[in-house]
Formats: structure tokens, C-alpha cells, sequence
């Protein structure tokens, strides 16, 4: 169970369906995959949604015709159970208690959804959340999530690769960071009413890490659409960093020259850097990184470097030292 | 019936044993959420630190309010804190930990939050251990200079608690709040004393004569009992 980077679909992946995941495209199923999607309901043939009238409180719904990733991107330990994943959360703009968000979660609105594409690109502008998702199969990828706060999970993600996004966008040559931001809406996200960090939350990846294919941009956890507490509609996995690093409910994503402030950062400069990858070897201020708890454990397990993807990863940081780029 | 009766210091105790046994009901029907430890750990801390400031609302509450008869239950109050205070000591040791002691002396050696708290515990410890009546008697009037440890632990736990919060400060902060407001009702003289009886009281001097006021209290706070004096 603990054989972090020996992968196998044996239990996680439908083989066959694997293989037929080109039939499913080509018969259409991505457009009643994403018509499943709530404030995806525009896609295709469909009538546009009512943006006028107010969405239902955020329920999730089943996805459809999700196609596995490859097996690189599924890790084969145990899953955590959906009830923590989605009871256990740092989501600060929906309260500070771990189980703050999933009780204030129904406040926030996720449809219609739109996302600011801006900065060094072709064509900035304000795009429909359906309309950005409409040319990319939706995947589900299994990552292990390494929160900075020395526990982790496990959970089968579902969404697309954030390079392929970032392509279609056609970046400028200046474009060598990207800037996320997470919606601000007081009302919607209570705990933006008290200034515990700048709001809004802002986040950002250098160009080469967000066009890295482990990076994902994610619609849904456990074959369904995202829960508010877990960051709905639209939210940030990068597997190997902290947590804090994988922004929600994302409203803005911004292509630029320069390192972006990310809130953490801002906030804790000492604790919390720009890079945050998982690194048993440097310790937070206050705590070792050296050991996690994988919630539902009592015994703690080893960190791994860049939490067990430095395979796929650590060239991307050659000749950094990791210490000073915490 | 007194506030101070056997009756209601066994009644405060086991309210005070409450929070533990709502936390071995939570953990035996698997009610402590997700994180488990966590849970635990914040729990027995947070409630550590409520009884160390119910434990020291008591001699405010008799020189300020003249509520008399509370005295027993510092004692108490007291054996509360060091008892969740160990416990939460312990899961961190046992669960956090798992009991590398290299792992203690580094987070001692690098961690200023865990070695302010760890502190904290170490100071409540021998005031734990000589709460009984047989030490209150043998140490006699060294007792009380020992006691008065207390005061540096509550700073320590307080500051322990704001250190270990990430950017939300509003309940660490409440709690420093309330554990300064306590600690300064010790440090205003006025506060010190019993009411004055107004009808043997000189005529009322002018407002600005503060030195002669401050002299001229002096004799009154002497006046207190060493009993109910200057003890935590």
C-alpha cells in the first residue's frame, strides 16, 4: 500500500474503458460529460444557462464519460475516503476551522462562472467557464495532496491538463509566470469579511511548472463536480507542493513576465514561499516536514521529495538551491 | 451551603472532567473527525489554558466583586489545567512525535512556539505536584512565592496559543486578551484592595495630589490578610 511511485490501474482504472476513450470523444460524450457540469450547462446544442437567475446552492453532480489518465498520473494507494476530502479542509474564505467550509460551502455560486484570461496572451478577455473547458477531455488523475501542515490525502481529481489550457491561450514570449486568483465575493465567500489574508487569494506557478503535465486544472473530485469546500468550479492541483499552492475557485488567470505576490507568501514570507515544494528536508518554522499524517492514520509516514513525483519534476528545478527556494 | 463546600469543589471538578469525557465518547464512536490527532491536541490545549483564566478569575472576583469562598477551586482549577495541559503534551508526544526524543530536543532546540509551550508545562509542574495540603504546610510561606509561577505559565501557555495560529489570530488572540486583563487586575493597586470603608476614610483630597494618594494607600493594602494577599 505504501509503494509510492509503483504504480498500477489493477485497482483504479478501467482498462477497457481506457482504451476506448477515443470513441468516446468522437461520439460526442465530452458534450454530455460537460453539460453534467453545473454552469456548463451552455455546451453544445443545449440552451445557454439563465445567468440572470440565481444558481441552485453548490450540490455536485456526477460527471460522465471521465477518461482515466495515464499511469503516471494515478498513484495506486488507497484513496482517502470523499467524507474527509471533503470535511477537512483549508479553505480560509469559507472559515478557518477545518470544518468551517463545508458548512458555509452552499453560499458559493458557481454558475454562471466565468474566468479572466489576461496579460501576456493573444486574446484577454472574460470566458465562460463551459467555453474554456469545451476543447479538452475531462481526466481523472489520482495524486496524492501534501498539505503544508504536515498531513495528506489521497484523491482522484478530475479535470484537464493546465499546459493545454495555457496553449490555447497562445502566451506571449514575455509570458513567464501565471497569476491565479480566486473569486472575492464577501457574501459568497463569508470568511473574505475578515481580513485574515489579502484578499483575494492569489497564487501563481512559474510558466514551466503550469505547463507541466502533472499540473491540473480540476472540475471534480470522486467522478463528480467539485464541492464548494474543495474549491468550485475551477480550482489549481499541482501534486508537488504544498497545498496552499493549488488556489480555488479560480476567477483569473493571468500570464505574466513577473513572479506574482501569492497570499501565503505575502502573508508569512519566512513560512511560506513561492516555490512550496514538498521538501522533507526543509522545515517550516514551527514544525518538521520531515513526517505526515495521511488522514485516517494514526502513524505518521515519510515526507518524499517533491512528495513522490520528483521523477517528473525535479529536473524542472536544476541548480536551485531548494533551502533558499523554499 | 458555601461556595467553597466539599459539594461544589467535587461538583466543579467533574464539570471540569467533562471536556475529557465528551472527548472519550467522540474518540470511542469515532467522533473526533478526519484528523483525529488534531482534534486531540487542540482540545486538551484550549482547555488547558480555560482553566488555568477560570483559575485565576478567583482572587479578582473576591477583591473586586467580594466573592468569597471560591478559594478551594483554584486548586482545583489548577490540577484541571496540568491534567489537559499533560494531555495535550502527550499526544504531541506520542502521536506527533512517537516518542523520537531527538526529534523533542530539536523542536525544543528550533521551535520557540514549542519550547514556549513546553515551558509553560514545566512551570505548572512542580505547583501540580505540591497542591496538596501536606506540601501547602511543609513549604509554608515559600509555598506561596511558588505558586506564584502560575502567573509566568499562563503568559507562556497565552503565547503559545497565538504562536501556533496561522494568520487567523481572533481566538488566540481573545484568550491573550483575556489572560493580560486578568494578570493587570494583579498589577493595579486599587484592585488590590478590599472596598474601602467609606466612613473612616480622611476627607477627599484634590485629584492631583496622586503621590500622597499612593502613600496614603499603602498602610490600607498591608492591611489584607497574607492569606487572601498576594496568593495567585
Amino acid at each position: 500500500m505504501n509503494q509510492i511511485g509503483k504504480l498500477s490501474e489493477r485497482e483504479v482504472t478501467d482498462r477497457d474503458l481506457y482504451l476506448r476513450r477515443r470513441d468516446f470523444l468522437a461520439t460526442g460524450a465530452r458534450a454530455a460529460m460537460l453539460a453534467s457540469l453545473p454552469g456548463l450547462a451552455a455546451c453544445g446544442g443545449d440552451p445557454p444557462a439563465q445567468a440572470s437567475e440565481a444558481s441552485p446552492p453548490a450540490g455536485t453532480r456526477a460527471l460522465a464519460h471521465v477518461v482515466p489518465a495515464p499511469e503516471r498520473f494515478r498513484t495506486d494507494e488507497p484513496q482517502t475516503p470523499r467524507e474527509d476530502a471533503t470535511t477537512y479542509n483549508n479553505f480560509y474564505e469559507l472559515g478557518t476551522d477545518k470544518d468551517d467550509p463545508a458548512r458555509n460551502a452552499h453560499r458559493l455560486r458557481t454558475q454562471p462562472w466565468s474566468v479572466a484570461l489576461e496579460g501576456e496572451i493573444a486574446k484577454p478577455g472574460l470566458v465562460p467557464l463551459e467555453d474554456l473547458l469545451r476543447p479538452h477531455a475531462l481526466e481523472e488523475r489520482i495524486y496524492r495532496l501534501r498539505c503544508v501542515e504536515a498531513w495528506s490525502m489521497v484523491i482522484p481529481w478530475v479535470g484537464i491538463p493546465l499546459g493545454d489550457v495555457l496553449r490555447r491561450m497562445n502566451p506571449t514570449s514575455k509570458a513567464r509566470y501565471v497569476a491565479f486568483e480566486t473569486l472575492y465575493d464577501p457574501e459568497q465567500l463569508p470568511g473574505q469579511k475578515r481580513r485574515v489574508l489579502d484578499w483575494p487569494y492569489r497564487e501563481g506557478l512559474r510558466i514551466d511548472e503550469a505547463m507541466h503535465p502533472l499540473t491540473l486544472l480540476a472540475v471534480g473530485m470522486y467522478g463528480e463536480t467539485l464541492p464548494g469546500q474543495n474549491g468550485a468550479p475551477l480550482r489549481l492541483v499541482v501534486p508537488w507542493k504544498y497545498g496552499f499552492k493549488s488556489i480555488k475557485s479560480i476567477v483569473s488567470i493571468r500570464l505574466q513576465a513577473d513572479e506574482p505576490v501569492t497570499s501565503w507568501n505575502q502573508s508569512a514570507p519566512g513560512e511560506y514561499g513561492f516555490y512550496a515544494n514538498v521538501n522533507p528536508e526543509v522545515s517550516h518554522p514551527r514544525w518538521s516536514q520531515a513526517r505526515e499524517r495521511r488522514i485516517g492514520d494514526w502513524r505518521k509516514r515519510p515526507t518524499l521529495a517533491f512528495n513522490g513525483y520528483g521523477d517528473q519534476v525535479a529536473s524542472l528545478y536544476a541548480g536551485m538551491d531548494l533551502r533558499r527556494n523554499y | 451551603m458555601k461556595l467553597g463546600d466539599r459539594s461544589v469543589r467535587i461538583a466543579v471538578a467533574a464539570a471540569g472532567l467533562l471536556p475529557l469525557a465528551l472527548g472519550i465518547y467522540d474518540f470511542a464512536r469515532d467522533g473526533l473527525g478526519p484528523e483525529p490527532v488534531e482534534e486531540i491536541t487542540h482540545r486538551s490545549g484550549e482547555w488547558a489554558l480555560r482553566m488555568l483564566l477560570l483559575g485565576l478569575c478567583i482572587t479578582p472576583l473576591r477583591r473586586i466583586f467580594g466573592v468569597t469562598g471560591l478559594l478551594p477551586h483554584r486548586r482545583t482549577l489548577g490540577l484541571l489545567a496540568f491534567l489537559y495541559a499533560s494531555l495535550h503534551f502527550l499526544t504531541y508526544l506520542a502521536l506527533d512525535l512517537e516518542f523520537r526524543p531527538g526529534e523533542l530536543a530539536e523542536d525544543l532546540r528550533e521551535r520557540p512556539f514549542i519550547a514556549v509551550g513546553f515551558s509553560a508545562l514545566v512551570l505548572m509542574t512542580p505547583l501540580a505536584l505540591t497542591s496538596t495540603r501536606g506540601w501547602i504546610r511543609r513549604l509554608g510561606r515559600r509555598w506561596r512565592k511558588l505558586h506564584w509561577l502560575v502567573y509566568p505559565a499562563v503568559v507562556l501557555a497565552a503565547v503559545h496559543f497565538v504562536w501556533s495560529a496561522k494568520a487567523d489570530w481572533l481566538e488566540p488572540g481573545i484568550y491573550a486578551g483575556v489572560a493580560a486583563a486578568l494578570l493587570a487586575t494583579r498589577l493595579v493597586p486599587m484592585l488590590g484592595r478590599k472596598w474601602p470603608n467609606y466612613a473612616t476614610l480622611p476627607p477627599a483630597r484634590s485629584a492631583g495630589d496622586k503621590a500622597s494618594n499612593a502613600r496614603a494607600k499603602t498602610p490600607h493594602a498591608n492591611e489584607s490578610s497574607p492569606a487572601e494577599g498576594k496568593t495567585p
